[in-house]
């Protein structure tokens, strides 16, 4: 049977985050809680979260997680880390034994810094080399996968529900300011861990239910700019749309979220001259970037928490905040789980994806 | 009388019990196949020169007529058969080119009718069009490689001009000389209505159309006819006329017959002589040319019309396509080698160019690994019957379609294929004042417009089936194809796969 990246799999899905803009820590059990209420929206072929904030200590490195199939996989991928970046500490992510989980690679992490000698011969900016060696692991070394690669922030997935994939990861013991998870149902798996959500790239992570009838469209747009779309799914693909308007182009969050789920034209033909402009200008630029079918999406980076839900509204995605914190989750229940008292609450619409900054810098921090 | 020593097409068979004598097909025929016999009163037919444009048929009004093809057997031969001995025998009679009208209607691969769309089935909704708004607004022009702005919603950047089109069709270029300025009115007219763009051919602008030139293409094709800077203002975007899908490589000849003082003005040459557009532009001998005369356009219209390079579809049209992108095309239409023609030289329209459907892949796959694919706009042509053969080329990676022979069928033509003899019946392709006012614009128009119509509801409604309700979310969205009976290398060119796959 073919795995992700050899055959594209459509898949529903559950999806949930939380934020505390303020940078206040928010234990792992919560977002379990959250995202376990939504049981019965996955089906046991893949679980994941992503979590920011949870490595202060390195706060200035890059966390790379890693999964291994083999030692041999494990032995060249660390010679090609080993190579283009300077590491401080590597180890075995902590697990537990649970038998919900199952036939697992070996997985690591590392924290490492770039090699800037290597970086200035390849005369590149730090972002873009890091992703191009990201890319070229996960493209050239059978058997090792980079499924996480930001600073201060990580991702966690593996083939199972997502509440026994929290328990299999000890979530409980991380403290992060943002916390997003998912809960998978591949309609066809072969299981593959690297296919879970969430799908992540430098500090983005996004999480995904839906199944976007522009995916190729999207991926014909984007490869034009050196990425390779090579697991055919559409969180990668979204990623990679938010990659490249965002740090490419240089676009504020809310602008990138605006291309990917422009309003209509109708609705523009009504706008004020200002915004008449605005969109019509982003719609002609990005036609090649709207996104469109079913989704509801969470996008997670140290910028903030951004929802942006399909222009018809084909999937369901909640928010709701109480004080300094919003929730986000496919169904209100997940929310209430966890916020049993919201201040308010409300269903987000296409045209209006909701972005929550996060409101401390954290060099600034520092 | 000599021997031509070539059977007729057709036979002319009229029910003698029905017919009334009236007189109406004597009047309708400009080939004089219908005439009154010497007692002045009956009504009979030589269908020696019935080219089956069905006019008679249609205005019969008691349905008295009917035509059948005539058959008059060879003996049967697979290589000789009885075309290439026809023609043989007209180039023997003439010594001259042999010439033909409308697309190439030899049975090569049509590749439209290879490919297959998707739908939704329950991982993804169906869209309703009925329930949900269903777009098909289409934006052609030059697009900036990013945009900029001052926060959400306020724009900075300075857009290059751009063309809104509430349809991705647009109607193809015919002069007004090809065909009759009441058939080029119609186009105009239904263009207006429908938000989109008719093309003034090579033949110049005629008076007449003034108050559609926001809705007008205008050519400026090698014979360089009724150009001048008023003409290039009075459009919507320009078109540079490198080359016609129905006849690659060559150039283009009106006779002098057909130039009447309405279309000596309109092209600016004499009456009565012959408008000959040579093969190439004698100033555009190369890339960096063509540049210059793009550059010249801006100029002249000061940067507010885009310029489109129309090619045909050649056996390089990749690298001619990215090219003409780099050389400052806005928009590149490519006309593939089943488009149609007022007149082209047959071994030329039969022989040369390649497929519409392998051009469009091809270049839109070469603009796209260039990494440009997204600044310029792709134009398709060259022979689209029916909603679905332009849904499929938007997902292979059109903008927009050029169409004609659809628009004149909706017109009355019946694809006789002699719009070279300039007798059309339909008044379509003709300047013949008695024929041209056959065709009512104020009727016609309406027709073409249906037309349009009808085909916008079916490509709402196919991508409603797909779950896609913009049409930017279509483009180049080569999943939702799949070929069928194909072989490994079209698959692979056609950027598609396989059914079942």
């Amino acid at each position: 049977m073919l795995k992700e990246g050899q055959i594209r799999i459509p898949s529903g899905c559950a999806i949930a985050g939380i934020i505390d803009r303020k940078g206040g820590l928010i234990n792992g059990c919560e977002i379990i809680k959250s995202i376990a209420l939504m049981h019965d929206r996955s089906n046991g072929l893949g679980g994941g979260f992503a979590a920011y904030g949870i490595y202060p200590e390195h706060k200035d490195e890059y966390a790379f997680h890693i999964f291994y199939d083999s030692a041999e996989a494990q032995k060249k991928c660390e010679e090609f880390l080993f190579k283009h970046f300077n590491v401080d500490e590597a180890e075995r992510i902590p697990t537990k034994k649970i038998p919900a989980i199952k036939n697992g690679p070996d997985i690591w992490r590392y924290f490492a810094r770039v090699n800037r000698v290597r970086m200035k011969n390849a005369r590149l900016d730090e972002s873009e080399y890091v992703m191009q060696c990201v890319t070229k692991v996960n493209d050239a070394f059978e058997g090792a996968y980079i499924f996480s690669s930001g600073k201060n922030m990580g991702c966690f997935k593996a083939v199972g529900y997502p509440e026994d994939v929290g328990e299999f990861y000890m979530l409980d013991k991380y403290d992060a300011y943002l916390w997003t998870a998912h809960g998978r149902f591949p309609t066809n798996t072969p299981g593959w861990w690297g296919g879970a959500h969430p799908f992540n790239v430098l500090d983005w992570s996004v999480v995904h239910n839906g199944e976007i009838s522009s995916y190729d469209a999207n991926r014909r747009y984007i490869e034009q700019f050196g990425y390779k779309c090579s697991m055919q799914t559409d969180t990668e693909v979204i990623t990679y749309l938010f990659d490249h308007l965002i740090r490419h182009h240089g676009l504020p969050t809310n602008v990138a979220a605006d291309v990917l789920t422009a309003p209509e034209w109708d609705e523009i033909d009504r706008m004020d001259a200002q915004k008449k402009e605005y969109f019509t200008n982003l719609r002609a630029i990005y036609s090649g970037a709207l996104v469109n079918g079913p989704f509801s999406v969470i996008l997670g980076s140290n910028k903030g928490l951004l929802a942006i839900n399909d222009r018809l509204k084909l999937r369901s995605l909640t928010a709701a905040t109480k004080g300094s914190r919003a929730y986000f989750a496919s169904e209100e229940s997940a929310i209430r789980v966890v916020c049993p008292d919201p201040e308010k609450v409300w269903s987000v619409s296409g045209a209006d994806p909701v972005f929550v900054p996060l409101e401390i810098n954290e060099k600034e921090d520092a | 009388m000599a021997i031509d020593y070539i059977p007729r097409s057709f036979t002319i068979v009229r029910d003698k019990e029905r017919c009334i004598d009236c007189g109406c097909c004597v009047r309708q025929c400009s080939n004089e196949c219908h005439y009154f016999a010497d007692d002045g009163k009956t009504v009979l037919a030589d269908s020696q020169n019935c080219v089956a444009c069905h006019r008679c048929v249609d205005l019969c009004p008691t349905h008295a007529l009917r035509i059948e093809k005539y058959i008059c057997d060879y003996r049967e031969n697979a290589n000789w058969t009885a075309q290439y001995q026809q023609e043989i025998c007209r180039q023997a009679d003439s010594g001259g080119t042999l010439l033909s009208a409308m697309g190439n209607p030899k049975p090569y691969p049509i590749y439209w009718d290879k490919i297959l769309l998707n739908a939704s089935q329950v991982t993804n909704p169906s869209i309703d069009p009925l329930r949900e708004p269903m777009e098909i607004r289409t934006i052609l022009g030059r697009k900036p490689e990013r945009m900029t702005v001052e926060e959400k919603g306020k724009s900075t950047i300075k857009m290059p001009p751009q063309v809104v089109l509430e349809t991705p069709i647009m109607f193809s270029a015919m002069s007004f000389g090809s065909i009759s300025l009441n058939a080029q009115k119609s186009l105009a007219m239904a263009a207006k209505n429908l938000g989109t763009l008719f093309n003034t051919g090579e033949g110049g602008l005629h008076p007449d159309l003034e108050a559609y030139t926001d809705h007008a293409i205008v050519q400026v094709a090698s014979g360089r006819f009724g150009v001048h800077k008023e003409y290039l203002n009075r459009s919507r975007y320009v078109e540079i006329k490198i080359g016609q899908g129905a006849k690659p490589g060559i150039g283009g000849h009106l006779p002098g017959e057909k130039v009447n003082v309405e279309v000596s003005n309109a092209r600016m040459i004499p009456v009565g002589s012959d408008a000959i557009s040579p093969a190439p532009h004698h100033d555009i001998y190369s890339i960096e040319d063509l540049r210059q005369l793009i550059w010249s356009i801006k100029q002249a219209t000061d940067n507010t019309k885009p310029v489109c390079v129309k090619i045909a579809a050649v056996h390089n049209v990749a690298a001619i396509v990215s090219g003409c992108a780099r050389a400052g095309a806005d928009i590149i239409a490519i006309d593939g080698f089943r488009g149609g023609t007022g007149a082209a030289p047959t071994r030329i329209r039969d022989n040369v160019g390649i497929p519409i459907e392998l051009a469009l892949a091809a270049a839109d796959q070469r603009l796209r690994e260039e990494g440009i694919r997204s600044h310029v706009s792709l134009v398709a042509a060259g022979s689209f019957r029916c909603s679905a053969d332009i849904v499929k080329a938007i997902a292979l990676g059109a903008d927009a379609c050029y169409c004609a022979s659809a628009p004149l069928i909706a017109m009355g033509c019946h694809m006789c294929r002699t719009c070279n003899t300039g007798k059309c019946n339909w008044g379509i392709a003709t300047q013949r004042p008695e024929l041209t006012k056959r065709l009512n614009p104020d009727i016609m128009h309406q027709r073409v417009e249906n037309l349009i119509t009808a085909w916008n509801h079916e490509i709402k409604e196919i991508m409603g089936g797909m779950g896609i309700n913009s049409i930017d979310s279509l483009r180049g969205n080569r999943l939702m194809l799949r070929g069928i009976g194909l072989s490994e290398k079209e698959l692979q060119i056609l950027g598609i796969k396989h059914a079942g796959e």
